[in-house]
């Protein structure tokens, strides 16, 4: 929870991680690529305010005791989304999977959320351990991964065959929130690998389920935002937003936000801090101090609330996610939950 | 042996990749500082050192920007021999190996990719047409131009300027109208002209795709700087703000 003059907010971390991409869990013969990996997000997190850097080495593998003290402690995170990125051929337990958030989870009963992930190619197996872990976690979430490789492939759409039968299980399942994130890669190779209409197909064909498109697209906002105008079901994930744009190009994100406020509205956006990229406490207070800029550039972007930025720190996500909101951080006349 | 027996200067093959752009940033790859350097042998044996932001940037755009460099390098007069490396990126050898064999992208991704890319190529500039519409009305728009009066403008009723040039470049690439006569807001695939009551809406569209592409391109620059210590040749910053 965060107060600021005399506001409070209930705040959940939408994106985060607790990884181990350190030498020790890299898988012979596809070091380049693990190392690739971790360093991409280590140049991501240059985005953020210098004070908050971390070494590599530090950044590939922190501990339990970091990650509480950065995001509950220190972030004003009430409750954090783990969002599980498998990446099995570059490290060899994974590098953050279902099992490994939910053993340092447990510890901390009423904290973390603990969605899942599946992967179309996995088959019929992968249906029977989505349901295990479903069964195992309580999970009412998933982070699908379209750029992950798999046994050769470069990565999937949703609109694939088999990706459908996973949605009618997550429906049946009871998993109403998929987190869709794109990469650079998917097969065919020519295609653009971030293009979001598979999404849109999606979201379309099961209205029950709601699409959150991570990093709100991004490098397709653009399309991002035409789509979710349409479809009711379909959410913004700010990670990436304030993380990589807030501090290094504050004009720029002052523009992005104007424009998803503008398409896809403050009750359909979702704060993530993408920790352990970015922290939250600097992205968590920078929000709540952010302001449209004044100037005749901004003049027809919708303007922030202080209301609207308590659905977005935290109350958007705890509807979707039926966290319990203390009445004191709920807004006045609108019980959410 | 040399096509007409004088070589370029390392400063005229600069200039020749300053027409190879990021076709998802619509920006030359030398001001986004991906030339990391660039040499020519007495003989006329030039080579090309590419670098990107990420380890995994999006290996079909990293082909073009490869492929299009060579082009660019090969057709100067007095190059023998053009070579252009992509460094430090997961697909290095396939996209090194497939532009040097002149292999084009499904060869060079043996199963991986279904076709060649100027659908993808096409897809992006007209990304920039919108992009660039944005960046030419909004000035006029903020003097007091009004949606029927944009739709009424002809590009050669619009006073002079680079993003101006700029936009009907990106039109005679894409093969749509760009001379004087021609309506200065069109649909980018259509070509056919926006009339006065699609217009605020395809003005909003324009102007978020110009956001999303600076957007992305910022990001890229900052990651580029995180990645490497030293400035690419002749990268220059064209964005419109400095870091907060």
């Amino acid at each position: 929870m965060y107060e600021k003059n005399g506001e409070k907010y209930f705040v959940v971390d939408g994106h985060m991680h607790y990884w181990n991409a350190a030498p020790d869990n890299w898988v012979p013969g596809a070091e380049q690529y693990a190392r690739g990996w971790i360093e991409c997000f280590h140049a991501y997190q240059g985005l953020g305010p210098p004070e908050t850097h971390w070494s590599i080495e530090h950044f590939q593998k922190y501990s339990e005791d970091d990650l509480m003290k950065d995001v509950f402690e220190d972030g004003h995170v009430d409750v954090a989304i783990f969002q599980p990125t498998y990446l099995l051929e570059w490290y060899k337990e994974g590098f953050n999977t279902t099992e490994r958030n939910a053993l340092m989870g447990e510890r901390h009963p009423g904290k973390f959320v603990y969605n899942t992930r599946w992967d179309p190619r996995d088959g019929d197996e992968g249906l029977k351990t989505l349901r295990r872990n479903v069964e195992r976690y309580g999970s009412k979430g998933c982070k699908l991964y379209t750029a992950e490789w798999n046994n050769g492939s470069r990565g999937w759409k949703l609109t694939d065959v088999g990706a459908y039968r996973y949605l009618e299980a997550c429906q049946e399942l009871g998993i109403t929130n998929i987190h869709v994130h794109k990469g650079p890669t998917i097969w065919p190779l020519d295609k653009d690998a971030f293009d979001v209409s598979d999404v849109d197909h999606a979201a379309t064909d099961f209205p029950g389920l709601n699409f959150i498109v991570e990093h709100v697209g991004l490098p397709r906002i653009e399309d991002f935002c035409f789509m979710a105008t349409q479809e009711p079901n379909v959410y913004a994930g700010l990670a990436v937003v304030t993380g990589g744009l807030m501090h290094a190009r504050p004009r720029f994100c002052a523009k992005v936000m104007g424009e998803l406020l503008f398409w896809v509205g403050e009750d359909k956006m979702l704060f993530g801090s993408d920790y352990a990229i970015w922290e939250p406490k600097w992205q968590v207070e920078g929000f709540v101090d952010w302001e449209m800029p004044d100037s005749e550039e901004f003049s027809d972007y919708p303007r922030l609330s202080t209301a609207g930025k308590k659905k977005i720190l935290g109350l958007n996500a705890a509807r979707l996610y039926g966290i319990e909101v203390p009445a004191e951080y709920q807004l006045q006349g609108q019980p959410v939950g | 042996m040399s096509a007409t027996g004088t070589v370029p200067t390392e400063h005229a093959i600069l200039v020749a990749l300053e027409a190879v752009r990021d076709p998802e940033l619509d920006e030359p790859i030398t001001s986004l500082g991906f030339v990391a350097s660039c040499t020519v042998s007495p003989d006329g044996d030039a080579q090309v050192w590419l670098r990107l932001p990420t380890y995994f940037c999006a290996p079909n755009f990293a082909f073009l920007m490869v492929a299009d460099a060579y082009d660019a390098v090969a057709a100067l007069p007095g190059v023998r021999t053009a070579q252009v490396v992509l460094a430090d990126h997961f697909a290095s050898a396939a996209i090194n190996g497939g532009v040097a064999a002149r292999a084009g992208f499904a060869r060079s991704f043996d199963g991986e990719a279904v076709g060649e890319l100027h659908d993808l190529r096409r897809d992006f500039l007209r990304k920039a047409v919108l992009a660039g519409t944005d960046q030419v009305c909004r000035p006029l728009a903020a003097a007091g131009t009004g949606p029927a009066g944009l739709a009424a403008l002809t590009l050669g009723q619009v006073p002079p300027s680079r993003a101006l040039d700029r936009l009907r470049q990106r039109r005679a690439e894409l093969g749509l109208p760009a001379g004087d006569q021609a309506p200065l807001v069109i649909d980018p695939v259509t070509g056919a002209a926006v009339g006065p009551g699609e217009l605020p809406l395809h003005l909003r569209k324009a102007r978020i795709t110009a956001i999303s592409v600076q957007a992305n391109g910022s990001i890229c620059r900052g990651m580029l700087r995180h990645r490497y210590a030293t400035a690419g040749l002749n990268e220059s910053d064209q964005c419109e703000e400095e870091p907060g």
